[in-house]
C-alpha cells in the first residue's frame, strides 16, 4: 500500500462525481507514477478526472474509492512544427494546444478541458465539419491499463497502419478502459483569414450550404421555441478566397458577413439543474430532428452540417422522462441517437441516459478483457459498463 | 468423411453447391494475394452471396474449430489474405452490390466485394465521390480497404479509410451478425468501427460497409515540378506545408522510378530530372487559384527547373499516369523487386533517403523511390534479379534495413499495406510486449479462439483463455520498482 500512501490523500468536499463522494484523491505526476498507483489500487474503484468541466455529466459511478486527477501530468512533450504533430501529456489544458506557434489542434473544447478528457469524452465543437473529431486527429496514444501496465498504439506519424488502432477505442471511452497518459495529435495551420456569415434562416437551408462549393469549416444553427432560427457559417482560408466565398454565401442565405461568431456559438444549452442532451441525425433528417426537439420545448444548437446537435431546457422534473422519450424517438427516426448529458436532480435514476446502443455485447466483452473487475468508472458508460 | 469434407458438406447445404470450391485446381487460384511469394492452398473456398450466408460459413467454422480467412480482390501487399492450409477462405466476390446511395446524407451503403472505384462512379452523377483512393482502386474491394485501412495519394488532405467508414455489419468469429456504428456520427459506446478498420481480417468478416461520400471539389489543379534531386524536391514539399497549404496530394518520384515509368508508360516527364513532384490542389476556385500561385513560387524557389501545369483533365491524367504506374513499371528495369512500405516524419526525408542509398549501395542493390511525400509514406522499390545467387537475400536485407530506419526516425513499418504475414516479425521492433498484448485484448474480446485470420499481424498469439484475474504474478506491475 506504500504507493497509495505516498500518492493518495483523503478526498475533500469537492471530490464528488454525480453525487457519489470519493474516499481518496491522487494526482500522479507521470505515467510511471500513475501506473504504479493503478497497480497498487487494484482493490479500489476509480474515476479519472481531467479538467472536471463535465465530470458531473452522465450517470453516477456505482461505487467510488479513488479519483485520479490528471492535471499534474501536463505539458507539451514535443511540437514538431515541420511534421504538424504534437505529443502532449493527458492533463495538458486544451487551451494551450489551440495556440501553438503558427499551428493549432483544431478540436474545440470548453474552457478548462484537458487533452485527455477531451479524447476520453470525444468532445467536439463547430469545426468538426472541416477538421473531424478526436478520432480523426489523434494519431498515437499511451494508456495505463486497469491492471497497471503501460501500453501504447499508433505513433508520431499521421499515416500508420501497424497494429490495431487503440486510440479509436480509447476515444470516447469515458475512463472505463483505464487512464490516458499521453496523446499524439495531428495539427493544422492556423488559417490566414476567417469570416462568419450569419443569417436568420431555418435549418432546411443547411443542405444548400453543404452542396454549394464553399468548403465551410463549420455550419452551426440555433433554434428555440418562439424564436427565429439562425444559421452561422465559418469560412477559413486565403484573404481573397474567404472574401469571395463569404459574399456568395451571404447572398445564398440572405445574411451578413461578420468577423465574430454569434454569442451562442459552441455553447451547448446546459441550464443549471436542467436537462441537456446530445442529439444526432443523418444529414437529411437534421431539420426534422430540430423541429421535434424545439416542439418538445428544447433549445437546440450545434453542427447541423455534420448532424450533431445539443439540446437543453430548464425542464421541470415532472416532464423529463416524456421529453427524453419523445426526442429519443425523433432521433432514432432520424437515424441517430439521443444521449442525456445531464438531468435535473431526482430524475436520473429512472433515465436511460445513453439510450440503445448497437454492438453492446461486443462492448461488454471488450470491457471484460480490459477491466475484468469493473473498477474503472463502473456504471458510468453504455449498458451499465 | 474427413473434418474438411464434413465442413464442406455443411457449408454446401447452407450456401449453394456452386458456392463452395474444393477442387485443388480451383483452390490454387486463391493461393496468394498481391504478395505472390507467400503461397498456401486453402482447404476450402466459400463464396457467400449474402451476409447471412457469410455468417453461416463462419458459424460452421466456429463449430468445427476451423480457421477462416476473408478475401476481397486479393490485391493486398502484405499477405493478409494468404489462406490457411487447413482453413476456409471466404471470398467476397459475390457480394458486389451498392445497397444505398444517399448523397443528401453524404453516405453510401455497400457490400464488401464492391470495388473502390465503383463507389465513386456511382456517386459522381450526384456530385459526390468516395475519397480514399488507393492506386489499386480499379480492382481492390471496399472490404479489403476496411481491413487494411487503405490510403491513397489524396489521403494527405482527406484522410484514410478509417475516416470515411461510419458503420459496419460484421460477422463476429462466432458467426453472429452484428451492426457497429451508424449512419449518423458519434454513436454512443466504444468506437468498435474504429477498432475493426485496419484489423486485417482478424476480428471478423465485414459484410456491409457504410461510407462517407465527399462533395466533388469545384476545382482541381495539378502541377508537375522537376528538380535536380530529391533533396530539393523534399525542401519544396516542406516549404509548401510550412506555408500552411494543405494540398490534396504531394507525390515524389526519384530518378530511377522516373526512368522506369518512362520505359513503361512514356509519361514524358522532363528530361534530366533527378526527382519530380506531383502537387494537386482542390477546393473552391477562389482558394485554389491563390494557393496554386504560392505552390508554384515555392517549387521555383526550391530549385524546380521545369514546372508543368495541367491545362485540362487529359493533361492531369498524363501527369498522374507516371506516378500511378510506378510499381508495375519497375518491372521494366528489373526482373524482380520488393515493394516496401514504411513511414517517417516528413522532415526526416532527405536524411533517410541518404541512408537508404548507403544501405543499398553497401549491398550492391538498387532502390527506386516513390513516395507520398506529403505524409512521409515511403514506397522504396528494392530491385533484384532472382537468378543471381544471393541477390534476393541482399534485397531482403536492404528492405528490412529500410524498416529499421523508419522505426529509428520515429515512424512506422507500414503506412498502408498492412502487417499481414509479411511484417508480423517486425512488430516487436515497433511495439513492446505489453503494447502487443493490449491490442490482443481486443482480439480476445472478438475472437477468443483465434479463428479469424490467425498468424497475421501479431508475431505471437495471445492465449485468451485465462481471464486476466486479480493478483496474478504475471500481471505484477513493471513500473513498481520506481518506488
Ligand atoms: C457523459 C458525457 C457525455 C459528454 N458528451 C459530450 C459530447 O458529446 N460532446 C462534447 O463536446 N462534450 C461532451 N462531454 C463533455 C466533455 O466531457 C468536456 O467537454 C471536456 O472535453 C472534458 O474535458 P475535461 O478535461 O474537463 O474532462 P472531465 O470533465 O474531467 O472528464 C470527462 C470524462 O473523461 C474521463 N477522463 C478525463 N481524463 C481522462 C484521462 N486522462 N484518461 C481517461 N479518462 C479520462 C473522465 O473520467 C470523464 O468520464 C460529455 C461529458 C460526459 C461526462
Ligand atoms: C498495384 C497496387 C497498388 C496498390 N496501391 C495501394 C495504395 O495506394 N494504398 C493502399 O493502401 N494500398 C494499396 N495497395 C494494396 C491493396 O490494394 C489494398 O490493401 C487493398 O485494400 C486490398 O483490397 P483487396 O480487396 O484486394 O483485399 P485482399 O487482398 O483480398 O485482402 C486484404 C486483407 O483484408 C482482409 N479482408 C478482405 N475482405 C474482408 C472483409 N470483407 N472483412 C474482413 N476482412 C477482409 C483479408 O483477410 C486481408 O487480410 C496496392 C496494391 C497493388 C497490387
Amino acid at each position: 500500500m506504500s504507493v497509495l500512501d505516498d500518492l493518495a490523500v483523503k478526498a475533500g468536499d469537492d471530490d464528488v462525481v454525480c453525487g457519489m463522494p470519493a474516499r481518496f484523491v491522487a494526482a500522479p505526476a507521470s505515467a510511471r507514477e500513475a501506473a504504479a498507483l493503478i497497480a497498487a489500487a487494484r482493490d479500489l474503484t476509480v474515476v479519472i478526472r481531467g479538467g472536471g468541466t463535465r465530470l458531473q455529466q452522465g450517470p453516477p459511478p456505482r461505487d467510488l474509492d479513488l479519483i485520479i486527477d490528471t492535471r499534474r501530468m501536463a505539458g507539451v512533450v514535443e511540437h514538431a512544427a515541420g511534421d504538424l504533430i504534437t505529443v502532449v501529456r493527458a492533463g495538458t489544458p486544451m487551451a494551450e494546444l489551440h495556440r501553438l506557434p503558427g499551428q493549432q489542434l483544431a478540436l474545440d473544447a470548453p474552457a478548462g478541458a484537458t487533452a485527455g478528457g477531451t479524447v476520453a469524452a470525444n468532445t467536439s465543437g463547430p469545426r468538426r465539419l472541416r477538421y473531424g473529431t478526436a478520432r480523426d486527429l489523434l494519431i498515437g496514444i499511451t494508456v495505463v491499463r486497469p491492471d497497471g501496465r503501460i501500453a501504447k498504439s499508433g505513433g508520431k506519424v499521421v499515416k500508420n497502419v501497424a497494429g490495431y488502432d487503440l486510440g479509436k477505442l480509447y476515444t470516447g471511452s469515458f475512463g472505463t478502459l483505464g487512464l490516458i497518459t499521453e496523446c499524439v495529435f495531428r495539427l493544422h495551420p492556423v488559417p490566414v483569414t476567417t469570416a462568419v456569415v450569419r443569417a436568420t434562416a431555418a435549418p432546411t437551408h443547411v443542405a444548400a450550404v453543404l452542396s454549394a462549393q464553399l468548403a465551410p469549416s463549420a455550419i452551426e444553427i440555433n433554434a428555440a421555441p418562439g424564436a427565429e432560427p439562425e444559421i452561422a457559417v465559418l469560412l477559413e482560408g486565403t484573404p481573397a478566397g474567404v472574401r469571395d466565398r463569404a459574399a456568395t454565401l451571404a447572398r445564398l442565405l440572405g445574411g451578413d458577413v461578420t468577423t465574430e461568431p454569434p454569442s451562442w456559438w459552441d455553447t451547448p444549452p446546459d441550464p443549471p439543474g436542467g436537462l441537456a442532451l446530445k442529439l444526432t441525425a443523418t444529414l437529411s433528417r437534421v431539420p426534422d430532428l430540430v423541429a421535434a426537439a424545439v416542439g418538445a420545448g428544447l433549445t437546440v444548437r450545434g453542427s447541423a452540417g455534420t448532424g450533431v446537435l445539443y439540446a437543453g431546457a430548464p425542464a421541470g422534473a415532472d416532464t423529463v422522462a416524456e421529453v427524453v422519450a419523445s426526442v429519443r424517438a425523433a432521433a432514432t427516426a432520424a437515424g441517430g441517437h439521443a444521449v442525456v448529458l445531464s438531468a435535473p436532480d431526482g430524475t436520473r435514476d429512472g433515465l436511460d441516459m445513453w439510450g440503445p446502443v448497437p454492438g453492446l455485447d461486443l462492448m461488454r466483452r471488450v470491457k471484460e478483457r480490459f477491466d475484468p473487475d469493473h473498477r474503472f468508472a463502473p456504471g458510468r458508460f453504455v449498458g451499465g459498463i | 468423411m474427413s473434418g474438411i469434407d464434413a465442413l464442406a458438406a455443411r457449408i454446401r447445404a447452407d450456401l449453394g453447391p456452386d458456392q463452395v470450391l474444393t477442387d485443388r485446381q480451383q483452390l490454387r487460384t486463391y493461393e496468394c494475394d498481391g504478395l505472390a511469394h507467400y503461397k498456401v492452398i486453402p482447404a476450402l473456398v466459400a463464396l457467400p452471396r449474402t451476409a447471412a450466408q457469410a455468417a453461416a460459413v463462419v458459424r460452421a467454422c466456429a463449430a468445427a474449430g476451423v480457421p477462416f480467412v476473408a478475401r476481397g480482390s486479393g490485391t493486398g501487399l502484405s499477405g493478409g489474405a494468404l489462406p490457411h492450409a487447413d482453413g476456409v477462405l471466404i471470398v467476397t466476390s459475390q457480394l458486389r452490390d451498392i445497397l444505398e446511395m444517399r448523397p443528401a446524407d453524404e453516405r453510401a451503403v455497400v457490400q464488401p466485394g464492391v470495388i473502390n472505384l465503383q463507389v465513386t462512379q456511382a456517386a459522381t452523377p450526384h456530385g459526390y465521390y468516395y475519397a480514399p483512393d488507393p492506386s489499386s482502386q480499379q480492382i481492390c474491394s471496399i472490404g479489403g480497404n476496411v481491413a487494411e485501412n487503405s490510403g491513397g495519394a489524396h489521403c494527405l488532405k482527406y484522410g484514410f479509410t478509417t475516416n470515411h467508414v461510419t458503420a459496419l455489419e460484421v460477422v463476429t468469429p462466432d458467426g453472429e451478425l452484428v451492426r457497429l456504428g451508424g449512419a449518423a456520427p458519434d454513436v454512443p459506446g466504444y468506437d468498435l468501427v474504429g477498432a475493426f478498420v485496419g484489423s486485417e481480417g482478424t476480428l471478423g468478416v465485414a459484410t456491409e460497409v457504410t461510407v462517407r461520400l465527399t462533395r466533388l471539389p469545384e476545382t482541381v489543379r495539378t502541377l508537375l515540378a522537376a528538380f535536380h534531386g530529391t533533396d530539393q524536391a523534399g525542401a519544396a514539399t516542406s516549404a509548401i506545408i510550412a506555408a500552411g497549404v494543405v494540398p490534396a496530394a504531394i507525390e515524389m518520384m526519384d530518378a530511377l522510378s522516373i526512368e522506369a515509368a518512362e520505359a513503361a508508360v512514356h509519361c514524358g516527364y522532363p528530361a534530366g530530372a533527378g526527382a519530380v513532384l506531383v502537387v494537386e490542389l482542390d477546393g473552391p476556385s477562389a482558394e485554389v487559384d491563390a494557393q496554386f500561385d504560392e505552390v508554384t513560387a515555392l517549387c521555383e524557389k526550391n530549385g524546380a527547373f521545369e514546372i508543368r501545369v495541367a491545362a485540362d483533365d487529359t493533361e492531369r491524367q498524363l501527369i498522374w499516369r507516371g506516378r500511378k504506374s510506378a510499381f508495375a513499371a519497375v518491372g521494366r528495369i528489373s526482373p524482380d523487386y520488393i515493394v516496401q512500405d514504411g513511414v517517417i516524419p516528413r522532415t526526416a526525408l532527405p536524411e533517410v533517403l541518404r541512408r537508404i542509398t548507403e544501405v543499398a549501395s553497401s549491398q550492391g542493390v538498387r532502390v527506386a523511390n516513390v513516395f507520398h511525400a506529403g505524409d512521409g509514406n515511403l514506397h522504396p522499390l528494392v530491385l533484384f534479379d532472382d537468378r543471381v545467387p544471393g541477390e534476393a537475400e541482399r534485397a531482403e536485407t536492404v528492405s528490412g534495413a529500410i524498416l529499421d530506419l523508419c522505426i529509428e526516425y520515429g515512424g512506422s513499418i507500414t503506412g498502408e499495406h498492412g502487417v499481414g504475414v509479411d511484417k508480423a516479425r517486425y512488430m516487436p521492433r515497433m511495439f513492446s510486449d505489453t503494447d502487443l498484448d493490449t491490442m490482443q485484448l481486443v482480439r480476445c474480446a472478438f475472437d477468443p479462439d483465434g479463428l479469424a485470420n490467425p498468424g497475421k499481424v501479431f508475431p505471437t498469439p495471445r492465449l485468451c483463455g485465462e481471464r486476466p484475474g486479480r493478483r496474478q504474478g504475471a500481471f505484477e506491475h513493471e513500473g513498481a520498482e520506481v518506488f
